[in-house]
């Protein structure tokens, strides 16, 4: 269980956000400047937050009264970003198995041929990120993400930068990830319609505040999207 | 007209060496200086900027000077790393040294600008991957700075091969041990009957240069085609 507690001053901007997130795939579902990203950047700890706390299971990965703030190398959590963030002099192999090199992961033949399957990337293997269209390299994101055998995922709006055939095309993809890689998920979007069909947990965030968090029933009080 | 005397053969090994020796030794401290300017905001930043550029705005002879009287046997400095062996003084170890510094404003500025190019994005990415700052440094930084880093490195080489100024005020001129091609094709123009030999000498200097920039270019290509090709 994801467990947040956090304060952060960004300029004029002050976020301050409190929510839980249990297995499965929780949203955070709001409009865009609403925080979202800084929130994840802060559980990924890429962000320190000002003050508070975030734990994740039973570690402590930052709290700022006892001064711990796990380096986001060390924290094993999977990010899935808008904009796939692939390494371009790397082949798409050596992109998805950069995880396990770093984190010091044993090499896992059947699990990297699961998700490769699943992911449907195997005729991509030795290709470069420059020769790929936007679904494909969002595919491999997830795959970089996911064969570091993370804790827990984040994704960040990953399909923002996609048309709307593409997006169809991936969301049947993010699906099975949900339902077979057993990884915890907090998917980040202002699309009622994607989480709908991703997320059974809703948090929603406005202005930097929580405004509400439950089930899906919470996306109809939504009524700009 | 092309079979060159010992002497000339002397000068091109010893201008070579000392342009190669010049360019890697400065590329570590190069990459380091170029990193802290690219990425860190510290006291005294832009005196350390000022100190590195000096010598590509300064007379060449100004800054062989200050390399003689602080890198000499009795100067301060060059007194202190005798004691370790490490003799500048009339060497041509001391033409590498001031061909180094020479050239270290080029090589600083190109890979600074490679890094400043960078997209530290990927840096953040890599690091969700499990990798620390050193390795995402290895790993993302360093290769994809690659171009940069080639093209410093052939200025600083061919800035090395040129230099004259502060070389010949530090080093003096003594074939066979500081006189490097640019020292002799002019001391070749300074004696009755020196043309042929100097002609030659610079038709060497036109291939060697020649050769490093198709070699760069070469390099710095197929750098570029990894990011986009296959």
């Amino acid at each position: 269980m994801l467990s947040v507690d956090i304060e952060k001053q960004l300029g004029e901007f002050s976020l301050a956000l409190k929510f839980e997130a249990k297995g499965g795939a929780t949203a955070l579902f709001g409009p865009s400047g609403a925080g979202k990203t800084s929130a994840v950047n802060m559980i990924a700890g890429l962000v320190a937050p000002d003050r508070g706390r975030i734990t994740l299971d039973e570690t402590t990965l930052f709290d700022s009264v006892v001064r711990i703030n796990v380096p986001a190398h060390r924290r094993r959590i999977g990010y899935v970003f808008q904009e796939g963030r692939l390494f371009p002099h790397l082949t798409v192999a050596q992109n998805l198995d950069y995880g396990r090199w770093m984190s010091g992961i044993s090499a896992d033949p059947d699990e990297r041929e699961r998700i490769v399957a699943l992911l449907e990337i195997d005729a991509l293997l030795k290709r470069r990120p420059g020769h790929l269209s936007g679904g494909e390299r969002q595919r491999v994101a997830f795959g970089r993400a996911l064969l570091m055998k993370p804790r827990l995922l984040l994704l960040d709006e990953p399909l923002a930068s996609l048309d709307r055939a593409r997006k169809l095309e991936i969301l049947p993809y993010l699906a099975r990830l949900r339902d077979e890689a057993n990884v915890p998920m907090i998917y980040v979007s202002h699309q009622a319609g994607e989480i709908q069909k991703l997320c059974s947990q809703v948090v929603r965030i406005e202005d930097g505040r929580v405004q509400a968090s439950g089930g899906l029933e919470l996306l109809d009080a939504e009524t700009e999207h | 007209m092309f079979s060159l005397t010992p002497e000339e053969w002397t000068a091109v090994e010893l201008s070579l060496r000392i342009a190669v020796v010049a360019t890697l030794v400065s590329l570590p401290f190069g990459l380091a200086i170029a990193w802290l300017l690219a990425r860190k905001e510290f006291w005294g930043k832009a005196l350390l900027d000022g100190v590195v550029h000096l010598p590509l705005v300064l007379p060449p002879v100004v800054t062989g000077y200050l390399l003689l009287i602080s890198f000499g046997r009795k100067a301060p400095v060059g007194a202190f790393l005798e004691q370790f062996g490490i003799v500048f003084s009339f060497r041509w170890t001391g033409a590498a040294l001031a061909c180094g510094v020479m050239g270290f404003p080029l090589l600083v500025r190109a890979i600074r600008l490679s890094f400043e190019a960078i997209d530290r994005r990927l840096e953040e990415a890599a690091s969700t991957l499990g990798a620390n700052k050193l390795w995402a440094f290895v790993t993302v930084t360093l290769p994809l700075a690659l171009p940069g880093i080639i093209a410093g490195m052939v200025l600083c080489f061919a800035k090395a091969l040129g230099e004259f100024g502060a070389t010949i005020t530090f080093v003096s001129n003594i074939p066979g041990e500081t006189q490097t091609l640019s020292a002799a094709i002019y001391t070749f123009t300074q004696i009755p009957n020196g043309d042929a030999q100097a002609l030659r000498l610079v038709a060497v200097a036109i291939v060697i240069a020649l050769l490093a920039l198709i070699a760069s270019e070469w390099f710095a290509r197929r750098a570029g085609m990894r990011y986009h090709g296959e």
